[in-house]
């Protein structure tokens, strides 16, 4: 039987000092179910901090300047040798810490007091989205949840991740705003509309269903529309709902209801690059769950 | 933006001084100032000037690329990430689009695998292991992590519990135990620090519980890395997780 060692993570990184691949770790499993397994920590190269040097302003990351096609992205992590990603990895923080951190040293020390960022982002994990590439939103701005869908489940479902993220940014850091972003082609929510009614123990099964009401809905006004287009039709039905589900949370109602906090939709389409956004128009009794979104403040920008 | 101008004003006055490092750190303090002020404006102007930026200067610039991501993503890495707005992956470890999977959650925590519970993370783990087949996870602590800090400071400061955070949080207690156990006799900040470290481990541990992962790991087909974010320094530290199972017995 093999024995459990625990051990610590001791090894610190120097900017004075470049540590090659150097010790293995043992490190404690947590958990009966894993007591016949040990496992090693092996330390990758050290990040050098070194010492700032003369920075000229970058407009975007140097690998964009190049002519970038998919080669680039087939490259990163394709190497058999898994030293080319650590460097890749490396050298991408080192430009952040030169080309922004550095750059805006003083910004930096201000946000490591602490966050005061005025928007809550739910938006989907999907690799292509991240409001910060295409909202252009800088380090404190944005307090971010992403998960499979950019789904909002009800208060009454219980306890969740998005739901602990939802608390914490309203009741501590008390953010203006929440915008929830829905995407074309959305994995997610095709997996919610392709779902039949046989049980299906999958985990995304389990999690897409939270958006049920939108396929529904979607299923009852758009039947006549081919399956891309009533997922189109659900992903923005999707994140009506999801609007619908926040205000589900009383301290989130309360804020809403006192104008200390506006919540709103949006729909980011990168097939033809466009951007819809859209504002909850909260006039408090007329809400209720079978009602239509009452919305103000529709923009589309391509 | 009354009050941001009367600042600047009051602030300018002092520029007179002879002394070059009080000037120094005045115009410091100005341009710190109206940057600040950036985040006062309308959201919805925000917003759209974020978007047309993405347009411009990346979306219109590389056509072929967002063409070809407009079909399908193939991104090579899973990333676990904490919702605090300082520490986005895509800034700090510039990911580009296509490049990364990305959950983010309060403390970058990843549940150990529960059919029942926790539904949202195991989605991200299938979707991204099963469906989009990426080759890497990486799960990323940072500094001054406000849901470690929760983790570690509750129920012993008698603070009134929150409804979801503190159920949510507790994910992270075998790493609260060990540092406690480690420790204890360092200043609270300390031991945060040690279970900011300590919870990306266990995340790491925690991925191992799932199927998929499991599967991918056997095959060689998966790798999985934690990623420590140091924001008060500017420092980042990255360590692989290799697995090594015992073979025990056969039947």
């Amino acid at each position: 039987m093999a024995t459990l060692s625990p051990s610590s993570f001791t090894k610190n990184f120097n900017s004075s000092i470049d540590f090659p691949i150097t010790s293995f770790q043992t490190f404690a499993i947590f958990g009966p179910k894993l007591k016949t397994e040990q496992t090693h920590f092996r330390l990758s190269t050290s990040f050098k901090t070194g010492s700032p040097l003369e920075l000229k302003a970058m407009k975007e990351p140097p690998g964009l300047t190049q002519k970038l096609d998919k080669n680039r992205l087939d490259r990163l992590a394709e190497s058999e040798n898994g030293c080319d990603l650590f460097e890749d990895l490396k050298h991408r923080f080192l430009r952040f810490k030169k080309h922004k951190f550095e750059e805006n040293l003083g910004h930096f020390q201000n946000l490591a007091e602490g966050q005061a960022p005025k928007f809550m982002i739910i938006a989907c994990a999907d690799s292509r989205v991240c409001p910060s590439v295409i909202l252009g939103f800088q380090p404190g701005e944005a307090f971010m949840v992403r998960n499979v869908a950019n789904l909002v489940p009800p208060f009454e479902s219980g306890p969740s991740e998005t739901n602990a993220a939802l608390e914490f940014a309203v009741n501590s850091l008390k953010v203006e705003n929440i915008l929830v972003i829905g995407h074309s082609r959305c994995g997610g929510i095709r997996a919610l509309m392709s779902m039949q009614d046989e049980v299906d123990s999958s985990f995304i099964r389990s999690w897409v269903i939270v958006g049920k009401n939108a396929r529904l809905n979607t299923k009852s006004a758009a039947s006549h529309l081919g399956f891309d287009q009533q997922c189109r039709h659900c992903e923005k039905e999707s994140v009506d709902h999801s609007l619908l589900n926040l205000l589900t949370y009383p301290w989130i109602e309360q804020k809403v209801a006192k104008g200390e906090l506006s919540v709103h939709g949006g729909y980011y389409d990168f097939v033809d690059c466009t951007f819809e956004k859209w504002t909850l128009d909260y006039k408090g009794s007329n809400f209720g769950k079978n009602s239509r979104l009452p919305v103000k403040n529709r923009f589309y920008w391509c | 933006m009354g009050s941001l101008e009367e600042a600047v004003e009051g602030l300018k006055k002092f520029l007179s001084d002879k002394d070059d490092v009080a000037v120094a750190q005045i115009e410091k303090l100005i341009t710190g100032l109206k940057k600040t002020d950036l985040n006062e404006c309308d959201p919805v102007k925000r917003i759209l000037e974020g978007f047309q930026h993405f347009k411009i200067n990346k979306f219109d610039k590389y056509p072929e690329l967002y063409k070809k991501l407009a079909e399908g993503q193939w991104p090579k890495f899973l990333v676990f990430a904490c919702s605090d707005s300082r520490v986005c992956p895509s800034h700090i470890l510039d990911f580009q689009p296509g490049e990364a999977f990305m959950v983010r959650n309060i403390a970058n925590m990843v549940p150990a695998f529960d059919k029942l519970k926790y539904s949202g993370v195991g989605a991200a783990i299938e979707y991204a292991v099963s469906v989009l087949e990426v080759q890497n996870i990486l799960v990323i602590g940072h500094s001054r992590c406000g849901g470690i800090k929760r983790l570690m400071t509750h129920p012993e400061d008698n603070s009134t519990p929150f409804d979801f955070i503190d159920e949510w949080v507790k994910i992270g207690l075998p790493a609260k135990v060990k540092v406690q156990a480690e420790f204890g006799d360092l200043p609270l900040e300390d031991q945060c620090k040690h279970c900011e470290k300590e919870s990306v481990k266990l995340s790491l541990c925690n991925l191992e519980t799932y199927p998929y992962v499991q599967m991918g790991l056997a095959n060689k087909k998966l790798r999985l890395m934690g990623g420590y974010y140091d924001f008060v320094h500017g420092k980042f530290e990255l360590l692989e997780f290799e697995p090594h199972f015992h073979h025990l017995f056969s039947t």
